[in-house]
């Protein structure tokens, strides 16, 4: 089988800090991945350099066996990676309805009619529990509710890899709950790369987690594996004395 | 955008279009003929709200693109003899290709930029109205001659100098834009421009092209700007640099503001409401403009959403 992403040799470079540095990373369709990592790690960085929202100092993106390296993000949006933001970024004044209808209109092929954005508006908000709340400005919503806007926003993109940068934070852990059981049906049709730091949720839900650590990939495996790394338990809580 | 209301909406555009009507039959020699004018210049301001009010874009070179209708217009009568129609629609043509350069120069910045930028073209484009004064007129204007504002339809034929024929003319053009400015922003394409005004960051990455729909915005709203310039051309007969000068491209800016920035019929009643506080304040004393000056303090105090974006803001709620 084909990966669905690769990346070989990513980097990213602010001034002196190598915030991704060098990074291979294969993601195979139909995973659930986790990335971790402590603040800092690179993480949301390495994702922006896949979803296309900054550009790699040096290395090369593979998605579907085609270099995407050069091309816009709203091209690779297009072509199946959808990204939902770390910091709630909904369309505060527009309605809920609207901010869904925005990706829905876009991935209509068949045109015209205004029912169908009207039904995938409505199946994406269905689908998140959010429908009761269409004609509400996004603004207004709670901020849970917001993520899940976010979720919704991403999965009317129809993506083929849906990338969820800490979805869960702030989240109540009611709401959480309903988010696992989103997650793994979203998983159903499409890859899912997950930036999390609530490690409950990464080992429900991920097959396997990548661990970031400076800029680097630290250690990769199934979430079993990964618990017992001595690697990164060092990472994440220091050396013994 | 929302899915609600769109009869409400439509029957208030056409009720307004319809007064608009009954107004020419009833109001006297002097109100007519400033309200067709007032009628004029509001397409100028419906054609700059389109680029400010939904996307966000501040332009302060829009003279250029009214002048770019009004010189088009004008001088194709003028200097080349084309009847009325040819000229109309020539003056539209330029300025919506001088829209489309411009556009693809100036979006390459944002924000200040954006609005030196335009400012920047718009002052070329006068200077230029000025050195080739031996077409233009130069600071003088010209006069476009009576007899060849006509318009022929086989044996009968209509005088652009009329009043009626004017005024009707007038509002046919006002009609056609508000009809189809609020078509426009009704659609998904006016989704996506209120979306790119939000956040352009957060639409990219909905996979929508931002640039090539802030290029199609500029593209329309220049052309609506020309097309206002070149009736102003036809139906009052007089193309002056003046239209093009800096004070142009503030104008607009300062109607969408008054009447509500993103409001179908803001730009409409911004006009009318600086034309009839200037008139009513000129017949009292010379420092009318320390009057308006005020009116607009008060009106920026209290309606800083402009008139009609307050009133949706506060009461109407379905407004477009």
């Amino acid at each position: 089988m084909t990966p669905l992403l690769t990346t070989k040799g990513l980097s990213r470079h602010f001034g002196g800090l190598r915030a991704v540095d060098g990074v291979d990373f294969t993601l195979m369709p139909g995973e659930i991945r986790a990335v971790i990592g402590p603040n800092g790690a690179g993480k949301t960085t390495f994702v922006s350099l896949v979803s296309g929202r900054i550009q790699p100092s040096s290395g090369a993106i593979v998605f579907d066996g085609a270099d995407i390296t050069g091309l816009p993000a709203y091209i690779r949006v297009r072509q199946g990676i959808a990204y939902t933001f770390q910091i709630t970024s909904v369309f505060a004044n527009l309605s809920t309805y609207d901010n869904v209808a925005l990706p829905v209109q876009r991935t209509l092929s068949d045109g015209r009619s205004k029912g169908a954005v009207k039904a995938g508006v409505m199946t994406a908000l269905e689908r998140t529990g959010l429908a009761d709340r269409a004609h509400m400005p996004a603004g207004q919503l709670s901020y849970g509710h917001q993520r899940l806007l976010e979720v919704a926003m991403g999965l009317a993109l129809k993506p083929r890899l849906l990338i969820l940068d800490e979805p869960t934070q702030g989240l109540a852990d009611s709401e959480i709950d309903n988010f696992i059981t989103l997650v793994r049906e979203i998983a159903k049709n499409a890859t899912v790369l997950l930036i999390e730091h609530n490690m409950p949720v990464v080992m429900q839900l991920a097959d396997r987690i990548t661990v970031f650590n400076a800029g680097k990939i630290l250690a990769e495996g199934t979430p079993e594996a990964i618990r017992e790394n001595a690697a990164v338990q060092e990472a994440y809580l220091g050396t013994a004395p | 955008m929302s899915e609600a209301s769109p009869a409400k909406a439509y029957a208030l555009h056409l009720g307004v279009i319809a007064l608009l009507f009954v107004l020419s039959f009833v109001l006297p020699d002097y109100y007519h003929g400033l309200l067709a004018r007032i009628m004029v210049l509001a397409v100028f301001a419906m054609g700059y709200n389109m680029l400010f009010g939904y996307v966000g874009l501040l332009s302060l070179g829009h003279a250029m693109f009214f002048g770019a209708g009004l010189y088009g217009a004008g001088l194709a009568v003028i200097q080349l003899g084309w009847s009325v129609p040819l000229a109309f629609l020539g003056g539209i043509a330029c300025g919506a290709v001088l829209a489309l350069v411009i556009g693809l120069l100036a979006l390459r910045t944002t924000g200040v930029a954006f609005m030196i930028v335009t400012m920047m073209f718009a002052q070329v484009f006068y200077l230029l109205i000025l050195y080739f004064a031996t077409w233009t007129g130069g600071d003088q204007g010209q006069v476009v001659p009576q007899p060849a504002r006509v318009l022929n339809f086989g044996t009968t034929s209509l005088d652009l100098t009329n009043p009626t024929v004017r005024y009707m003319s007038a509002l046919a053009l006002f009609s056609l834009v508000l009809l189809v400015t609020l078509a426009i922003v009704r659609s998904r394409y006016g989704r996506v421009l209120v979306a790119i005004r939000e956040n352009e960051e957060r639409t990219k990455m909905l996979g929508y092209d931002t640039f090539s729909n802030k290029l199609i915005a500029v593209v329309v709203s220049g052309t609506i700007c020309a097309a206002s310039g070149a009736a102003y051309a036809l139906l009052f007969g007089y193309v002056g640099s003046s239209f093009a000068s800096v004070q142009y491209s503030i104008l607009p800016l300062l109607w969408v503001l008054l009447g509500g920035a993103a409001t179908t019929l803001g730009p409409l009643i911004g006009t009318v409401f600086m034309y009839y506080v200037i008139d009513v304040t000129s017949g009292y004393t010379s420092a009318y403009l320390l009057i308006v000056g005020v009116a607009l303090i008060l009106l920026v105090l209290f309606f800083p959403k402009g008139i009609l974006g307050t009133a949706r803001q506060r009461w109407l709620g379905w407004l477009p």
